[in-house]
């Protein structure tokens, strides 16, 4: 069936099954590759987006619900090329091992973010539940503390 | 500057590269299979300098210089994540005297010729590569030089190369300008190095190159490849050890929505449809008929793997420890376990294959783009040169690449449909048809002196294959060597102050695929010689630090391996004592010459074991980035604590369980330490292992700790106070 699909602000229409994952969707008939398949279970996070704001592992999410919502993926995370806080911070702290988990984390970090703008390490614990293989969570810890102060300044 | 910087180390220059592989297969397999050159085989292999197999005389393979002067680095090594192509051209930028700035790196494709005739892994890149690429980038240099001169109608001699220009007489021509009109390279007889300490990039913390496509999500890994007009493939896999095809019935399947091509092989049956989803469900429709003899449980491994059933060589001996060990009133004895390690990389196995008549291509993410070629070339009847793999960037490799044959796969799915096919494994085929790491058994045994010193000390390693069995480890060379020096790597005695000391290494074929899992053998055999040197300490009554100290030799390994010691327990203010609640457990190891120790800072809280605080000291040699060596340190530490901490497979009824994460316990953000200190010291002047070593002592380091909390001695991976 025909959806319309509003991703990183632009519209797209898609003529699929109501049950496609919407991982699926985005990286294989929009072509939006920065979202990673990694289980395909709602299990380790790298396929993390936003719905209208919130974090959902979009491999375990059918398309349908997403419709006539807003839906934000790392490559919509920039503005005018201007890098996300989140981005910068990451960038600062030069995270990224592998790399292949990352924008899941930066995605979960920017919905903890719009939920906590000042999250403590507690926060950090309880909400950042993906999985890194590469054990990058000391860097990515002070990201996101670092994000949270850019975030501060933004202001 | 480096170079005027004041070293306590020594000095060396790899010029000539030195082979232990090369010298056995000189001297022939009836001398070497005796004990005692197996042995010092052995050692060789152990303190072997990496080598680097592959095109080092041709500039122009590996650099591309455009009009506009930017240099590309076309990498025979890939990018798993270890920061080992910033390594890379970083000693480009130097050697060639380009702005880093000017540099790009991208994996050459197998067609390009340049080809590692190996692979990617062992932490060899930036080591094995830094005296090669320098050399070749100096021989860039040179002939840029020349071709300026030529240009200019100048002598050589008079113009200087920096900053990617070639100046002199008050001319300068940048190296775009120099290659735009380039009609033939001349080739220099001589290309001298420049002199480390005119070096601007080495040594410093340079960003790393691909951070920014990392953070903005760029399309780089295998699994983001796609081909124009694509079709999915999905391939049936047994879910039992040992299966055997019998017959599959696709009736079903074939009526599938979206279904082009069921795919019959001799060796396996797959899928292909216009989508994933759809390849994924008709997949599930396609009946296989298995035949398996046995239905192994864990507890049938267990038994296999212990000490004294498979078949044993002595790997490393000093003094006659047999004897000491036979005659002594006390012999303090311990043994240790580690478990099946899963790989779990987040990015799965996969590739995208297009098939011609005459030629084939597939992207994929692998550790051996040689061996992959030669694979999908035979399997397709094609001349390898007719087969081109493209290299991505790897979601993670640890090992588990090192052997890719669903390329093969995906190549036959794509000539069938006359399409390019994309075809990955689901994440429960990726834990259950894992290459694993082998579960390992340990008996050490020591004898103490009256005054607390070892006398005599042996470690018995009873393990899966690591590296026998591998398609990259020639058969030749297995028989040689005679021990698995994947399995072992870590497993001899690095104290050779001790008198009396054997290592004997038992090889298990188990039923199922084990092999390399980032570092090797060394998380389990520092784990047991770690822990093991932790209890004799106690025993002894002295000073966990003290004591390995006082049986280190008074050597260069032995100096490099005091000096990390050193570091770790002042830079992590260790105290054997428990305060506030927390203790200090101390461990060390030396792995591929470099040598790493950690102070781990643990607390108990109910059942649960927390991690505070880490502090790593590792010696290198010369950190190319110190920045991405305190990244592997910080890695390797998390890394290893989940295995060490959380992560176990189990044999159930023939399956290997579990098969997801989650189920598949790993650290998570809350388990990592919110402090790791990370000391660099350099007492070596040439790059050395950085991406696995400091994996080794975590696991011993946590359950020494442990150990002094609750007075528990954990012998046994996962560490847990449960049950
Ligand atoms: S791919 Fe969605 S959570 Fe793993
Ligand atoms: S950076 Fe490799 S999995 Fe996280």
């Amino acid at each position: 069936m025909k959806m319309k699909l509003e991703i990183n602000g632009s519209q797209y229409e898609v003529d699929t099954d109501r049950n496609m994952p919407l991982l699926l969707v985005i990286r294989d008939m929009l072509d939006l590759k920065g979202t990673k398949y990694g289980c395909g279970r709602a299990a380790c996070g790298s396929c993390t987006l936003l719905v209208d704001g919130e974090a959902v592992r979009s491999c375990s999410y059918p398309v349908s619900l997403a419709e006539g919502r807003q839906i934000t993926t790392i490559e919509g995370l920039s503005e005018n090329g201007q890098r996300h806080p989140v981005q910068q911070a990451w960038i600062e702290e030069i995270v990224p091992q592998c790399g292949y988990c990352q924008p899941g984390f930066m995605m979960a970090t920017v919905a903890l973010l719009n939920k906590i703008p000042d999250p403590t390490d507690e926060d950090i614990d309880q909400n950042i539940l993906n999985v890194c293989r590469c054990g990058t969570y000391f860097r990515m810890r002070k990201a996101i503390h670092r994000a949270a102060e850019l975030n501060k300044s933004n202001i | 500057m480096r170079g005027k910087k004041e070293k306590k180390g020594f000095s060396r220059r790899k010029f000539v590269v030195r082979s232990a592989v090369g010298v056995g297969v000189l001297l022939g397999t009836t001398w070497v299979t005796s004990p005692l050159w197996r042995r010092a085989l052995a050692d060789k292999v152990d303190k072997a300098d990496p080598i680097y197999l592959g095109n080092t005389k041709d500039p122009v393979m590996w650099f591309y210089i455009s009009n506009e002067g930017r240099v590309t680095l076309h990498s025979p090594k890939v990018e798993m994540g270890q920061g080992a192509l910033t390594g890379l051209v970083q000693i480009a930028a130097d050697e060639l005297g380009v702005p880093i700035e000017h540099m790009d790196v991208v994996h050459a494709e197998s067609m390009s010729g340049n080809l590692d005739q190996f692979s990617t892994g062992g932490s060899t890149t930036v080591s094995g590569l830094w005296q090669p690429l320098r050399e070749l980038a100096a021989t860039m240099r040179e002939m840029l030089r020349m071709e300026a001169a030529k240009q200019m109608q100048v002598s050589a001699d008079t113009l200087k190369v920096d900053n990617g220009t070639v100046s002199g007489n008050g001319r300068t021509l940048t190296f775009g300008e120099i290659v735009a009109h380039v009609e033939e390279w001349t080739i220099p007889k001589d290309a001298p190095l420049r002199d480390i300490s005119e070096y601007q990039y080495v040594g410093k913390p340079v960003p790393r190159v691909d951070l920014e496509d990392k953070v903005m999500g760029a399309p780089i890994f295998g699994m983001d490849a796609s081909l124009p007009g694509m079709l999915y493939g999905a391939v049936v896999r047994p879910t039992k050890i040992g299966a055997r095809f019998v017959d599959a019935n696709t009736m079903e399947t074939v009526l599938m929505p979206g279904v082009v091509k069921v795919v019959k092989e001799k060796d396996f049956v797959g899928v292909v449809a216009e989508t994933q989803l759809q390849a994924e469900m008709a997949k599930r429709t396609i009946k296989v008929k298995w035949e398996t003899d046995r239905n192994w449980q864990t507890r049938d491994i267990e038994e296999m793997i212990l000490v004294g059933k498979g078949k044993p060589i002595v790997i490393q001996k000093q003094g006659n420890s047999k004897r000491l060990l036979r005659n002594a009133s006390e012999v303090i004895t311990a043994e240790y376990k580690s478990p099946i390690g899963a790989h779990a990389q987040i990015e799965p196995n996969g590739a995208v294959a297009e098939v011609r008549e005459d030629y084939a291509k597939v992207i994929l993410s692998t550790q051996v783009v040689r061996l992959t070629r030669n694979e999908v070339a035979d399997r397709l009847g094609l001349k390898k040169d007719q087969v081109n793999i493209v290299p991505t960037y790897l979601g993670g490799g640890f090992g588990r690449r090192l052997h890719t044959p669903h390329a093969m796969q995906a190549a036959v799915m794509a000539r069938v449909v006359g399409k390019p096919v994309k075809y990955f494994f689901d994440r429960q085929e990726e834990f259950q048809h894992d290459t694993f790491r082998p579960p390992t058994h340990h008996v050490l045994k020591a004898v103490l002196s009256e005054d607390g010193m070892i006398e005599a000390m042996e470690h018995n390693v009873s393990s899966g294959d690591v590296m026998f069995g591998s398609p990259i480890i020639p058969d030749i060379l297995q028989s040689i060597l005679g021990s698995d020096a994947g399995a072992w790597r870590g497993g001899m005695i690095q104290y050779g102050a001790i008198p009396h000391h054997r290592a004997i290494s038992w090889r298990v074929k188990l039923p199922f695929a084990t092999s390399w899992w980032r570092s090797l053998g060394l998380l389990a055999n520092t784990f047991a010689i770690e822990s093991f040197m932790d209890e004799l300490a106690l025993k002894a009554g002295k000073d966990p630090v003290q004591f390995r100290l006082d049986h280190i030799q008074d050597d260069v390994r032995g100096f490099r391996l005091k000096e990390v010691i050193k570091a770790a327990a002042e830079k992590a203010g260790f105290m054997d004592e428990v305060h506030n609640g927390r203790a200090m457990g101390f461990a060390a190891s030396t792995d591929a010459n470099t040598p790493v120790a950690h102070v781990a800072e643990v607390s108990v809280e109910g059942k649960q074991i927390k991690v505070h605080k880490v502090t790593c000291a590792i010696d290198p040699g010369l950190a190319v980035n110190p920045d991405q060596v305190r990244a592997q340190c910080e890695g390797c530490v998390i890394m290893g604590m989940s295995a060490a901490m959380f992560e176990k497979m189990e044999v159930v009824d023939g399956s290997l369980r579990p098969t997801m994460y989650g189920p598949y316990k790993m650290a998570l953000m809350k388990h990592a330490p919110k402090e790791i200190d990370v000391v660099i010291l350099e007492n070596d002047d040439v790059p050395g292992a950085v991406g696995e070593p400091p994996l080794g002592p975590i696991g011993a380091a946590i359950a020494n700790a442990v150990y002094r909390l609750t007075g528990k001695r954990l012998r046994e991976m996962p560490l847990t106070l449960e049950g």
